[in-house]
């Protein structure tokens, strides 16, 4: 059996659409959330790697270096401000964030 | 093998941010706190050097460089030049505030120039990389901005809505320009350009990828239904912080529009321009009627940055030449106002008082006239009562719109704009028809600062009896 670009699209459009839902339904934990942004950020890398290796064009994986140097510095603002969080009202439940409204 | 070294001098400006970023960073680390003004005014002395780096390296203008994926065009470099007026303005006011607050640190300005030159990168981008890579320089100097004031939950819980929708907007942007990517085989925005216009048949990808780019945009401009960060990270953050939030990034924002809508998928038009109709009626529906219930000032300006989203978003969609120049106008004079618009709520701030709610503002006429002047100039100018600058703003888009066969648009503008005059209208009684609370702050601004924002208040004013040079150096400086 033959692994065709199709594939790949399909795989990359199930781990975004995991990503997505995890955002949108999870209401506990915002480690979670994370997790799911990173997913949505690796969706996107493997339609670049696979459409690199299709038009045989290596710009594709180029840019996804840079996406996953700048996933790792997002990874860490992300923690960074989890742990602000944590420390000023001891808990990163989600349905808690709610103190502003309107 | 052979290696050419690449143009440097359209990217000079952005090269000296940089280096300067990192030696102020340096800087700053062996600075005491009584000598933390050294940090300030070399941030601004930054910032008014860039500004003269790219005024002389403006002949240069139409050089791609680093390989097509950097652009130095007039466009580029008049957005350029007021990114740096608001950054700078944000710098001014913030001095006295920061220091109350024991924020006066080094880092605000770090983060401020770096997000700066993501700006700059943004505005010059011209490949998906260089787009990329602003935007996130950008938005990761904001998300840590936000969260400056650590002890303050408010803050840390904007900073992290700020951060997870902005991170999912991302993603999103990234996904669609990888579809775009693998539908076109470029990451160019021209080569995309010429694609999309000689392609015989614009494919299923192409529109998905269009609808993905779209709504990351959308995400990253503030319309709805993608504005929910917003007015919380309006309301969270320090004024200063949002200041700067609710500036220049608008300016960067719409450089993103004109560069990957405009010059990228302008072959598309039809598509997004029905995509963006939607978008436009929504922002300034629901930016005009949810901010007549807020009791925050702050809160109320982040609806009121919605509804004004609308109407760049309005300028745009038209996709005719008098459309963007329109659309470059009013996000411009925009900045300017929400810039006093802010400068104002710092002034008026004290420790221990933030001076953001409505009633905050009560009788403030008869504690400081001129205070008072100066926030009848700015919310008359949001409202676009003549002869304010606001009015010319949207005059120019909705003129535009006309000549484009959509009057009923155009009839829907004006309806919001009246209703959102109703709350502009409201902080205007409340600072001249209404008693001061009993025992309210008297207001004590430092001398410097009040220069600054009358300056700020009276270009509001000036250019609203002439409007014509700025509107002139809009249609010199686009001409798609």
């Amino acid at each position: 059996m033959t692994v065709t670009l199709f594939d790949f699209l399909a795989l990359s459009g199930v781990l975004f659409a995991i990503g997505m839902a995890g955002v949108f339904l999870n209401r506990k934990n915002l480690i979670l959330l994370l997790m799911c942004i990173e997913l949505m950020l690796l969706a996107a890398n493997f339609n670049f790697i696979a459409f690199s290796r299709y038009l045989n064009d290596p710009a594709g994986q180029v840019f996804v270096f840079f996406i996953l140097t700048v996933a790792a510095a997002e990874a860490a603002i992300g923690l960074a401000i989890l742990v602000v969080l944590f420390r000023n009202r001891q808990s990163i439940n989600v349905e808690e964030l709610d103190s502003m409204k309107g | 093998m052979t290696f050419t070294l690449p143009a440097f001098t359209p990217a000079i400006p952005e090269m000296f941010v940089l280096g300067m970023g990192c030696f102020i960073l340096l800087v700053d680390v062996f600075l005491s706190d009584r000598h933390r003004l050294v940090t300030y005014w070399l941030s601004l002395a930054t910032v008014a050097a860039t500004a003269w780096l790219t005024v002389t390296i403006a002949e240069n203008a139409g050089l791609l460089t680093f390989g097509d994926m950097f652009v130095n065009d007039s466009m580029g470099n008049v957005l350029k030049l007021f990114t740096y007026l608001t950054v700078a303005l944000t710098f001014l006011y913030s001095r006295d505030y920061l220091t109350d607050r024991n924020l006066f640190k080094g880092e605000f300005y770090v983060l401020g120039l770096f997000g700066m030159l993501g700006m700059m990168v943004m505005i010059s981008a011209h490949n998906f990389i260089t787009i990329y890579l602003g935007l996130e320089l950008l938005s990761l100097s904001l998300y840590a901005m936000v969260a400056l004031d650590r002890d303050s939950p408010a803050a840390s819980e904007a900073a992290m809505k700020y951060f997870v929708l902005g991170a999912i907007a991302s993603g999103i942007l990234l996904y669609g320009m990888s579809l775009l990517y693998g539908a076109t085989g470029t990451l160019d925005i021209t080569k995309l350009g010429v694609h999309i216009a000689e392609a015989p048949e614009i494919g299923i990808g192409v529109t998905f990828a269009l609808g993905f780019i779209i709504v990351g945009l959308c995400f990253k401009l503030g319309a709805v239904p993608f504005h929910m960060w917003l007015p919380d990270v309006y309301e969270g953050a320090n004024t200063p912080v949002t200041l700067y939030v609710g500036s220049a990034p608008k300016i960067a924002a719409f450089a993103l529009f004109m560069r990957l809508l405009v010059e990228g998928l302008g072959g598309l038009r039809a598509e997004w321009r029905t995509m963006l109709i939607v978008l436009s009626i929504l922002s300034m529906a629901i930016g005009s009627i949810v901010a007549i219930v807020q009791t925050n000032l702050k809160r109320l300006l982040a609806y009121s940055t919605i509804s004004h989203v609308g109407y760049i978003l309005m300028g745009i969609l038209v996709g005719t030449t008098a459309g963007y120049q329109a659309a470059m106008f009013y996000v411009i004079t925009y900045v300017i106002m929400a810039a006093a618009a802010f400068g104002i709520i710092i002034l008026l701030a004290r420790k221990g008082f933030e001076s953001d709610r409505l009633e905050d503002f009560k009788g403030l006429n008869d504690r400081s006239p001129w205070f008072a002047a100066m926030m009848l100039i700015v919310m008359f100018g949001m409202a676009g009562v003549p002869p304010f600058v606001g009015f010319f703003g949207k005059l120019y888009v909705l003129r535009a719109v006309i000549d484009a066969g959509m009057t009923w648009l155009a009839v829907v503008g004006v309806i919001f704009a009246i209703i959102s005059a109703f709350y502009y209208l409201k902080v205007v009684k409340l600072m001249y028809f209404d008693r001061a609370p009993e025992g309210a702050k008297p207001v004590a601004a430092s001398l410097d600062m009040c220069w600054v924002l009358s300056g700020n208040g009276l270009a509001i004013l000036l250019l609203g009896v002439l409007p014509g040079p700025l509107m002139a150096l809009c249609a010199r400086v686009i001409n798609f």
